[in-house]
Order: structure tokens, then C-alpha cells, then sequence
């Protein structure tokens, strides 16, 4: 084929996928910086220039700073877990344990279920008196708690669910990469006269390194990107207990219909998961060849 | 029952045989092994509770929602009155919609893209292919705000294809199939060529056919995540005839409903029946495909 031709060839097969990237990807990207520099048209008012006074209003904003702090709290609260229990999982279920296709099942099954109908079931499973929760404590004796109600539990209790249906997701990833290490060093190490426990922090979680990593990254990203429990479960509340930076955008831009506002929020969210990604691209290569 | 990861598992088990084999294992390792059984069952329990639970409600009566009592009837009530109290055929129509057009173009779109980036030589490929990978950054998820004024303008609120449109072109499925597509041979090209097939021949005939089992895991990953997306549907549908499930839930949760736990779980298990069902029976492909499709 000649160069020529296969450069239009190229170009041809390339453009459909190019132009809806540029309509839903590039360009509300940069329309979003654009629109964080106009004020929101209302009624009577047109759009005009405003410079950074969305970005001050932000920093002056409260319920802004609640929701990034919440976010960043919500992040580690359930990344740190999450990657804990898929690896105590994937150990468990890749030893030859009793009902371990059974377990399997169990523990992967949140993955499948929809957010929203993960929030429903865990709602009612919240539900003071009447759900499972507290009838439990109930057995031994526990008062009754309003766990989505009070401020002081409805962010732990989003964050209880986001583990219980992210963990065996991630699992499957420790169970692959689990799988690909040599038996022989494990048994090396025994043969030196190591501990189970020496074997897991010398040898086991090392060589997991770039599943921790790969893991850690999508458990960031979710952990902003995820927010439709709190449309179910809190609704941001109470008294912003439970805010996420995602559901206050939607808040201000489809309630408020602040949409200039909603922009200069959605930059922060952009410049927080790019942060993430740029850590993934980073490893990006090296996790395709590892397979 | 047991799919997840059994393929690797044979060598492991094959592996370990010998010492299995050997003579009672010490006290120590029998107790430190028990402990262990014990922990992986205790969180498996954990795990399935608020599942087990939502089933238990779901098919026994009101009555009986928070009341363990094994005698307890079985019935299919909640599930009939649940969709008689709002439009799921319609809301699984829609979802069904959506779903298979975002596919449908997903595959054509990405399957051409991804021919470009893999065999051809263009001006600007590198930047291009950076460009598109940009989106696994920038995710049309975050986007709302400035793809809701797009739609708005295309007057394409409330239709299937404006929850389809900012998906279609994806990076991930690119990316995942550029790399299938580099793995094939360029002699197999060179010998359709030869037989006459143009570009698109040879990419019917060769390429597709090849990366079959990186299309099975794409389409069933990109099944599961729109069958359950909900921000942007949530967003762009504001009638019955466009609601997909996930949105029909949350609005049947929310306000139609009063506090009848028995009747919202059997909505909830409708919403996410379908798809819970073909993971069981399909297990091991949802899982592999999972894995090797990891960044959605």
C-alpha cells in the first residue's frame, strides 16, 4: 500500500471514533475551564466574564470544602479496607479450603449488583429497629442507632458498603497475580526456616506490588467517580455529613442549576482524577506485560 | 459452582499434591489452618448477609420482613405487586435499548479506531492516540454539566441516544483491542490483500474474527457497567419512555413507594435479576473477562 493511501485509510477509520471523542470528551473539557470563567446566564442576566469569582466563591464555600474533605476521608476509608479484605480473600480462596468455590461466589457477587440496588439493600439493612443491623445489636443488648440519620455514622456507613462491593472486584486481581508466583519460593523460604508470616511480607505481598498498585488507583478513581449510593442513601446529608465533591456538582449544577459554579467545581474533581491517572499511565505498560 | 480462577488453579493444586499426602499434618498447622476456615467462612457469611437478607424479604410477606421464622411462607406477592406498581417492562425495554446501542457502537467505532492506531502509518497517529487515551482521565462520568448543555442544544435530552452518545467512542476498548489487533500476524494481512480484500476485507475477515475472546470480555464488561450506570441516565431520562432501571428503581424507591421494605426489595432484585442470574450461570467468563478488561 502506498504511504499516501494509508494515510487516508487511517484517518478514515479513525474519524468516527474521533469526532464523538471531541464532542464528549475534548471539548466539554475545555468547556468546562471556559464556562468556570463565565457567570451561569439567568433569566434577565446573559452570561458574561467573571474571571476566577467562581474559584473565590468556591474557597469561601463551606459545603465545598465539606465535600472535598469528606471525599478525601471516604477515599481512604475505603480504599485502605478494600485492598486488605480482597487480599485476605484472594489468600483465602486461593488456599485449598473448605467450600472455596463457594466462598468465591460470596464474595464476588457484590460486584454484579447495580450501585442503586446495592443502595437499597444496604439501606434497609440500616434501617433503625426494623433492619437486620439492629435487630442484631438488639441480641446482645445495643440501643438502636440512625445510621444514615446521624452525622456522626451516615459517612462510615457509605463507606461500608462501597468496600463491601468493591472488595471482590479486586480480589480476582490479587487472585490472578497470586497465582502467577512460583510455588518454589514459597517453599524455598519455608526450607530457610520461615514463618507463614515472614513468607507473606518477604516474598507473597512484594511480589504483588503492582496489583496493590493497579488496585490502589481504580479504588481512587472510583471513590470519586461513584456517587449513586448517596443518591439512595443520605442525599448528601445530614447536614452535609455525608457530601461528595460528584454529588455536590450535581447538586449545584442540576439543582441550583448553577452551571458556571458546577464548572469551576467539576476542574477540582478533573485535576484529582488526572492525578490518579497519571500515576496509571505510569504503569500502565508494565502491568499489560506482567500478564 | 466453583469458576473463579479454577483454570490456573489445577497447576497450584497439582503442585501442592505431595505434601497433602503426607502423614497428619502437627497440631499447630491443623489449628493455624482450622482458624482459617473459620475467618474466610465468618466473612463470607458477612458478605452475603445484606444479600440473603433482601432475598429473605423479598419473597415472604410483609408480615415476615424483619421475622425469621423458618416457617415462614414462601411468595411471589411482593414481586407481582411491585411490578404492577410501576412501568419495569417498559424500564427494562429501555435499559435493553440502551445497553445494546452503546455496544453495538462501541464495537463498530472502536474496532475501526483500533485498526488505524494498530496497521496504519498516518501523520499525527502518536498525538491521536494520546488524545484518545485521554478519556481514561477525563470521564464522560465527571462531565455532566457541559455534556448535558451539549445534548440540550442537540435537542437530544431524554432520548436512548443521549445516554448513549458521550460512550460510544471509548478509550478502554481502543486501547484493548489496538493490542489484539497488534498480536495478529502481518502475514495473514499481506495474504488477504493478496486475494483482493480492501481495508475493511481484511479487517472483517482477519482481525474481527481473531480477536473474538477480547470481544466477548469487552462486550460483557461494557454489559454489566452500563446495565448498572445511573449518574447520567439519571440526568439526561425524565420520562418513562427513556428511564432505564436503574433510574425506574431509584425513582420507585424514592417517591411511589411508601416504606414497604418487602415490595422494594422485590423491585430491587427485578433491577438487578437479570444480570445476577447470567453471572451464575456464567461465571467463569464474567470473571475472566473482568480481569482482563481490569481499567473499565
Amino acid at each position: 500500500m502506498h504511504a499516501r493511501r494509508a494515510s487516508i485509510h487511517g484517518w478514515l477509520l479513525l474519524l468516527p471514533a474521533a469526532v464523538l471523542l471531541a464532542a464528549f470528551t475534548h471539548y466539554p473539557a475545555v468547556s468546562t475551564l471556559w464556562h468556570s470563567f463565565w457567570s451561569t446566564p439567568r433569566r434577565n442576566r446573559p452570561s458574561r466574564f467573571i474571571g476566577w469569582d467562581h474559584y473565590r466563591t468556591m474557597i469561601d464555600d463551606p459545603i465545598f470544602w465539606t465535600a472535598l474533605s469528606n471525599n478525601a476521608l471516604y477515599a481512604l476509608g475505603t480504599i485502605v479496607p478494600s485492598i486488605a479484605i480482597a487480599l485476605a480473600m484472594a489468600l483465602w480462596v486461593n488456599e485449598r479450603i473448605a467450600g472455596r468455590g463457594a466462598l468465591r461466589l460470596a464474595y464476588f457477587t457484590p460486584t454484579v449488583l447495580p450501585m442503586i440496588a446495592v443502595a437499597n439493600i444496604w439501606l434497609f439493612f440500616y434501617t433503625p429497629d426494623y433492619g437486620l443491623l439492629d435487630q442484631l445489636r438488639s441480641l446482645v443488648g445495643l440501643p438502636r442507632v440512625n445510621w444514615l440519620g446521624s452525622r456522626d455514622t451516615a459517612l462510615g456507613a457509605l463507606m461500608v458498603v462501597t468496600v463491601w462491593k468493591e472488595a471482590g472486584f479486586f480480589m480476582i486481581f490479587y487472585l490472578a497475580a497470586l497465582q502467577t508466583i512460583p510455588p518454589d519460593l514459597k517453599e524455598a523460604a519455608a526450607l530457610e526456616g520461615a514463618s507463614r508470616w515472614q513468607i507473606f511480607w518477604r516474598v507473597t505481598f512484594p511480589l504483588l506490588m503492582p496489583t496493590t498498585l493497579f488496585v490502589l488507583v481504580n479504588a481512587m478513581i472510583n471513590a470519586f467517580r461513584l456517587v449513586d449510593h448517596v443518591f439512595v442513601m443520605t442525599r448528601g446529608g445530614p447536614d452535609n455529613a455525608s457530601m461528595l465533591l460528584l454529588y455536590y456538582i450535581y447538586e449545584v449544577g442540576f439543582k441550583f442549576w448553577d452551571s458556571g459554579y458546577a464548572a469551576a467545581m467539576t476542574m477540582v474533581l478533573l485535576a484529582i482524577l488526572a492525578t490518579a491517572a497519571l500515576v496509571q499511565f505510569f504503569y500502565l505498560d508494565r502491568r499489560i506485560h506482567y500478564r | 459452582m466453583s469458576a473463579i480462577g479454577e483454570r490456573i488453579d489445577d497447576a497450584g493444586a497439582a503442585a501442592r499434591a505431595p505434601g497433602a499426602r503426607r502423614a497428619r499434618p502437627p497440631l499447630g498447622e491443623r489449628i493455624d489452618r482450622a482458624l482459617h476456615t473459620i475467618g474466610a467462612w465468618t466473612l463470607g457469611i458477612v458478605w452475603l448477609l445484606p444479600l440473603a437478607y433482601a432475598i429473605w424479604t423479598a419473597f415472604h410477606p410483609t408480615e415476615f420482613s424483619a421475622r425469621f421464622d423458618p416457617t415462614a411462607p414462601w411468595t411471589l406477592e411482593n414481586f407481582r405487586a411491585a411490578w404492577d406498581a410501576a412501568p419495569f417492562a417498559q424500564y427494562f425495554v429501555n435499559t435493553f435499548a440502551l445497553v445494546t446501542t452503546i455496544l453495538v457502537g462501541q464495537l463498530v467505532l472502536c474496532t475501526l479506531a483500533a485498526y488505524a492506531f494498530a496497521r496504519f502509518e498516518f501523520r499525527g497517529r502518536e498525538i491521536a492516540f494520546v488524545l484518545v487515551l485521554l478519556q481514561l482521565m477525563v470521564m464522560p462520568d465527571v462531565l455532566i454539566v457541559e455534556n448535558y448543555r451539549t445534548m440540550h442544544r442537540l435537542g437530544l435530552v431524554d432520548t436512548i441516544a443521549g445516554m448513549a452518545l458521550p460512550y460510544m467512542a471509548s478509550a478502554f476498548g481502543i486501547f484493548l483491542l489496538r493490542q489484539a489487533f497488534k498480536t495478529v500476524p502481518t502475514e495473514l494481512e499481506d495474504a488477504a490483500r493478496i486475494e483482493g480484500c480492501g481495508t475493511l476485507g481484511v479487517l472483517w475477515r482477519v482481525y474481527v474474527p481473531l480477536a473474538r475472546p477480547v470481544y466477548l470480555a469487552y462486550a460483557l464488561v461494557s454489559v454489566s457497567h452500563h446495565w448498572n450506570n445511573f449518574l447520567w441516565p439519571l440526568i439526561i431520562s425524565n420520562t418513562v419512555g427513556t428511564r432505564p432501571l436503574t433510574v425506574g428503581l431509584s425513582v420507585f424507591a424514592g417517591t411511589d413507594q411508601g416504606i414497604d421494605w418487602a415490595i422494594i426489595n422485590a423491585a430491587t432484585l427485578i433491577a438487578s435479576g437479570p444480570l445476577l442470574i447470567a453471572f451464575l450461570i456464567f461465571q467463569r467468563q464474567f470473571v475472566q473477562s473482568f480481569l482482563r478488561a481490569g481499567i473499565r
